[in-house]
C-alpha cells in the first residue's frame, strides 16, 4: 500500500455500503483497504503490503493476547467498536507487564454496512492505537452476507515486549497480600446497557474504554513488587478474583465500602438488578503485590490519571476453597462468587 | 439513589441488631419466613445472618416466580417457540430453567426458536406492532406485582385491534402459597418446623395490600409483618416479629408502611379482576398442585390466551428424584440437606427450581453462602 492505487471513482463514503465485492480479493478489497483503512491506520509496517507484516525483533519476551469483539451497539457513550478493539487487547498485553507495540486487526464486515459507519470506526481505531503508542502492522478484511453479520466484527491481536525478570501472573497471590482496584467499577456495562433498545433509560454514563498501559508503566516504575495485575472485562471483578484465586489457590476477603461505584451506576444496577461487581469494564485494572508495597503501589496509581480514584480493596488469605468473600458495608458477610450464565451479551 | 442508602446503613443496622439479641429469649428458638425471593436474595446479599443472634433462623420460602414455575409450564413455551413458530417474549430469568428433553428456552432459542427477553409485558406489545405478519406469546409469569402490567396489555392489545398478541398466563397467588405451607402435613405435625411467623412480601402487598393475610394470621396464629425489600426494612420486621412471639400475639404489621396500605392498589385489583380469573388448580414446582393458587385469562379475552389459542395441553413433567425442593420451598429442609446440591445441582446447571433464579433459597445460598459451610466442614474435621 506504499504506492496508493488511484480508482476511477472514490470510495463513497457518504452514502455507499459494504458488498461482496469488498471481500472478494479484487480491485473492490483493494481499493476499500487503501482507502477506507490504511488512510487513517497507514505505518511503515503495513505499508510494506505483503502477505505478512516483517517487524524487528526485539530485546526480552513477546507476549501475545488476542481478543474478538461484538459489542452491541457498535457506537456506544464514551466509545465504539473501534477504540474497544484496541484498547481491550492493548489492555490484555499491559497487564501482563508487557509494553504493547503491535496489533493485527482482522475485520469480519455484514454486507450492506454503511461505509460512513465503517470509516468512523478505522479512524477511532487509530486514534485509540496512536494513544496507545501502539501500530497496526496486519490486517484481514472477510465480508459476509446480510444476515449472517451484525454491522461488523473485529478481532485484534496485539503483541508487546515483556523485560526480563518480571513474571506477573494468576497463580502470584500469597495470603497477606494486598488487593488494589485502579477506578469506579461498572461503567463499560452499564453505558452499554443504557443504548440497548429495550433499556432505553436515560443515562449519561460513559464507558471506561481506554488503554491502560501508561498506568500500567507507571505501577511498574514505582518500584513495587507486582504480583499480578489483571483488567476485570466480563464477569467483572467478581470473575476476576474468582480466577486469581483458583490460579493461586488461595481466598480473598474484599470490603464492599471501599470498592468504588459511580452512584449512577449503582443506581442503574438497583434498577436492573445487577451487580457492579459482575458488569464488564474495559479500562480498569486490578493489582496485587506484597503488603509493604500497598501504598507506594496506592501513590504511584493515583498519581496516574488513570489511577485517581485508586483504592485497596481486599486482601489475600489463605484459603483451600479459594472463596472470593466480601464484608458487606451492611455488616455482614458474602461469598463474590461467578456469575452463572450469561448476564449481558454482547457487552465487548 | 442517595435514598437508597439510608435503608442500608451498616450502623443503623447493628442499633436494631442490638435491639433484636436483646429481645430474644435464649429459651426459645425464632423460626421465621421470609416468603419472598426478593426478602431471600437481600438476605443473602447483605450477609444478614451475621447480625442475628442464633436464636433467630430464617427459611427461606417459595416466594419466587422462576422458581415455583413447573417444568411443564417451560414446555408449553418452549412448544410454541420450536413447534408453533411464534416469537416468545419472556423475562431473562426464565430462560436457563430446565424442561424436559434436556431443554430451556435457551436451548430452544440456539435450536432457532424465536426467543426474546423482555424487560417488561409493553416491549413484548411493540413486539407484535413491529412483527404484524408473526405471532407474539409473552410468557407472563410472577405474582401479584406482575399481574397488574400483564392485565393491562391484554385491556391494550384489545383496545389497539392487536390481533397477533397473546399471553400464556403463568400468574401465581401468594396468600394461597402461603396457607398451603401452613397446611401441609409436614409442617403442621408437632414439632417438625415450627414456623413461629412470616416476613410478608413487600412489592405483592403494594398491590394486594396486608388485608389478605389477616385470615390466615387469625386462624393460624401466626404473626406476619410486611417487609420491604432492603436490609434494614428485613432487620425492623424480624425484631416486630420477636416482639409479637414474645408476647403471644399473631397480627399482621406493616414495616413497609411508605409503600403498602390494608386495602392495597384497588385500581390494580380492579384490572386483574377484568382480565383474570381464578384457576380452580395450578402446579407449583416444590409445591405441587395447589387449590385457587393461580390465575387465567377470563373467557371474554380468550382470544388474547395463548393456551386457547393454540390449543395446549398442559403435561405435569416430574423433578429429579434426588430433589428437596418440595422440603425447601415449605421450609422442611435446608438447601445443605439436599444430595445433589453443589455436586450435581449448580446455577450453571440447576437440577431443582431453588437453584434456578438467584432469588431461589439454594441458589442464594450458593452464591452467597456457602463459604460457611466450607467453615463447618473444617472446623467439624479439626481434632
Amino acid at each position: 500500500m506504499s504506492s496508493e492505487v488511484k480508482y476511477a471513482r472514490r470510495l463513497d463514503l457518504k452514502n455507499g455500503r459494504v458488498d461482496m465485492s469488498h471481500g472478494g480479493g479484487g480491485r473492490a478489497m483493494l481499493q476499500l483497504i487503501s482507502e477506507l483503512f490504511a488512510r487513517p491506520l497507514g505505518n511503515e509496517y503495513l505499508a510494506q503490503g505483503d502477505d505478512g507484516a516483517c517487524l524487528p525483533a526485539a530485546q526480552g519476551r513477546l507476549v501475545v493476547s488476542t481478543d474478538s469483539h461484538v459489542v452491541s451497539p457498535l457506537f456506544f457513550p464514551g466509545g465504539d467498536i473501534g477504540s474497544l478493539a484496541v484498547h481491550g487487547t492493548v489492555n490484555d498485553v499491559a497487564v501482563m507487564g508487557a509494553t504493547p507495540l503491535y496489533l493485527t486487526a482482522g475485520f469480519i464486515l455484514e454486507e450492506g454496512f454503511p461505509l460512513a459507519d465503517l470509516a468512523r470506526i478505522a479512524v477511532s481505531m487509530a486514534r485509540a492505537a496512536q494513544e496507545a503508542g501502539v501500530k497496526l502492522v496486519a490486517g484481514d478484511t472477510k465480508v459476509v452476507e446480510q444476515g449472517k453479520g451484525d454491522g461488523v466484527f473485529i478481532t485484534t491481536t496485539g503483541i508487546g515486549i515483556l523485560p526480563e525478570g518480571l513474571h506477573l501472573s494468576g497463580n502470584q497471590a500469597r495470603p497477606g497480600d494486598v488487593v488494589l482496584l485502579s477506578g469506579s467499577l461498572g461503567d463499560h456495562g452499564v453505558a452499554i446497557m443504557s443504548q440497548r433498545e429495550n433499556l432505553s433509560f436515560a443515562s449519561a454514563i460513559l464507558s471506561d474504554s481506554a488503554a491502560l498501559n501508561g498506568l500500567t508503566s507507571a505501577m511498574l516504575a514505582s518500584g513495587a513488587v507486582l504480583r499480578v495485575m489483571r483488567d476485570p472485562t466480563r464477569g467483572g471483578l467478581a470473575a476476576t478474583l474468582n480466577e486469581i484465586a483458583q490460579q493461586s489457590g488461595v481466598g480473598i476477603h474484599l470490603e464492599e465500602a471501599a470498592i468504588p461505584v459511580k452512584p449512577e451506576v449503582e443506581a442503574a444496577c438497583e434498577l436492573l438488578g445487577l451487580d457492579p461487581l459482575n458488569i464488564a469494564n474495559e479500562g480498569k485494572l486490578i493489582a496485587i503485590c506484597a503488603a509493604e508495597d500497598a501504598e507506594k503501589l496506592l501513590a504511584a496509581m493515583r498519581a496516574h490519571p488513570q489511577g485517581a480514584q485508586a483504592a485497596i480493596i481486599g486482601r489475600v488469605v489463605e484459603d483451600a476453597s479459594a472463596f472470593v468473600q466480601m464484608k458487606t458495608r451492611f455488616g455482614g458477610r458474602r461469598m463474590v462468587d461467578w456469575l452463572s450464565g450469561e448476564q449481558l451479551p454482547r457487552i465487548c | 439513589m442517595k435514598f437508597i442508602d439510608e435503608f442500608r446503613d451498616g450502623n443503623v443496622a447493628q442499633g436494631i441488631a442490638r435491639a433484636i439479641a436483646a429481645a430474644v429469649s435464649p429459651a426459645r428458638r425464632y423460626n421465621f419466613m421470609e416468603f419472598c425471593g426478593g426478602h431471600t436474595h437481600a438476605i443473602a446479599r447483605y450477609g444478614l445472618p451475621d447480625l442475628l443472634p442464633s436464636e433467630v433462623r430464617m427459611i427461606h420460602g417459595p416466594g419466587c416466580p422462576v422458581c415455583v414455575l413447573p417444568i411443564g409450564r417451560i414446555d408449553l413455551a418452549i412448544k410454541l417457540a420450536l413447534e408453533d413458530g411464534v416469537i416468545l417474549c419472556t423475562y431473562a430469568d426464565t430462560v436457563r430453567v430446565p424442561a424436559s428433553g434436556g431443554l430451556s428456552l435457551l436451548r430452544a432459542k440456539a435450536r432457532g426458536g424465536d426467543i426474546r427477553m423482555v424487560y417488561a409485558v409493553s416491549d413484548a406489545l411493540k413486539v407484535a406492532r413491529d412483527h404484524p405478519d408473526r405471532e407474539v406469546v409473552f410468557f407472563a409469569i410472577g405474582f401479584e406485582t406482575t399481574t397488574p402490567p400483564t392485565a393491562v396489555a391484554i385491556l391494550q392489545a384489545a383496545s389497539e385491534g392487536l390481533k397477533n398478541f397473546s399471553v400464556l398466563c403463568c400468574h401465581v397467588l401468594t396468600p394461597a402459597a402461603i396457607m398451603n405451607i401452613l397446611d401441609s402435613p409436614a409442617v403442621a405435625e408437632p414439632g417438625a418446623v415450627p414456623l413461629d411467623g412470616f416476613v410478608g412480601p413487600a412489592h405483592v402487598s403494594t398491590v394486594i395490600g396486608s388485608r389478605p393475610y389477616e385470615g390466615f394470621a387469625a386462624q393460624f396464629h401466626k404473626p406476619v409483618v410486611i417487609a420491604g425489600f432492603e436490609p434494614l426494612d428485613m432487620m425492623q420486621a424480624i425484631l416486630m416479629l420477636v416482639r409479637q412471639v414474645n408476647e403471644g400475639r399473631a397480627e399482621v404489621e406493616n414495616e413497609f408502611s411508605r409503600a403498602v396500605t390494608r386495602e392495597g392498589n384497588v385500581k390494580a385489583q380492579k384490572l386483574v379482576a377484568e382480565v383474570f380469573e381464578l384457576r380452580p388448580s395450578f402446579e407449583w414446582r416444590g409445591l405441587g398442585e395447589v387449590p385457587n393458587s393461580a390465575l387465567r385469562i377470563r373467557e371474554c379475552y380468550g382470544e388474547y390466551d395463548a393456551e386457547r389459542r393454540y390449543t395446549l395441553e398442559y403435561v405435569k413433567v416430574e423433578d429429579n428424584k434426588a430433589c428437596e425442593c418440595g422440603a425447601i420451598l415449605r421450609g422442611v429442609k435446608r438447601p445443605t440437606d439436599c444430595k445433589i446440591f453443589g455436586t450435581v445441582c449448580t446455577p450453571e446447571n440447576p437440577m431443582g427450581s431453588c437453584m434456578v433464579s438467584s432469588e431461589g433459597a439454594c441458589a442464594a445460598h450458593y452464591t452467597y453462602g456457602r463459604y460457611k459451610d466450607a467453615a463447618v466442614a473444617i472446623s467439624s474435621h479439626a481434632p
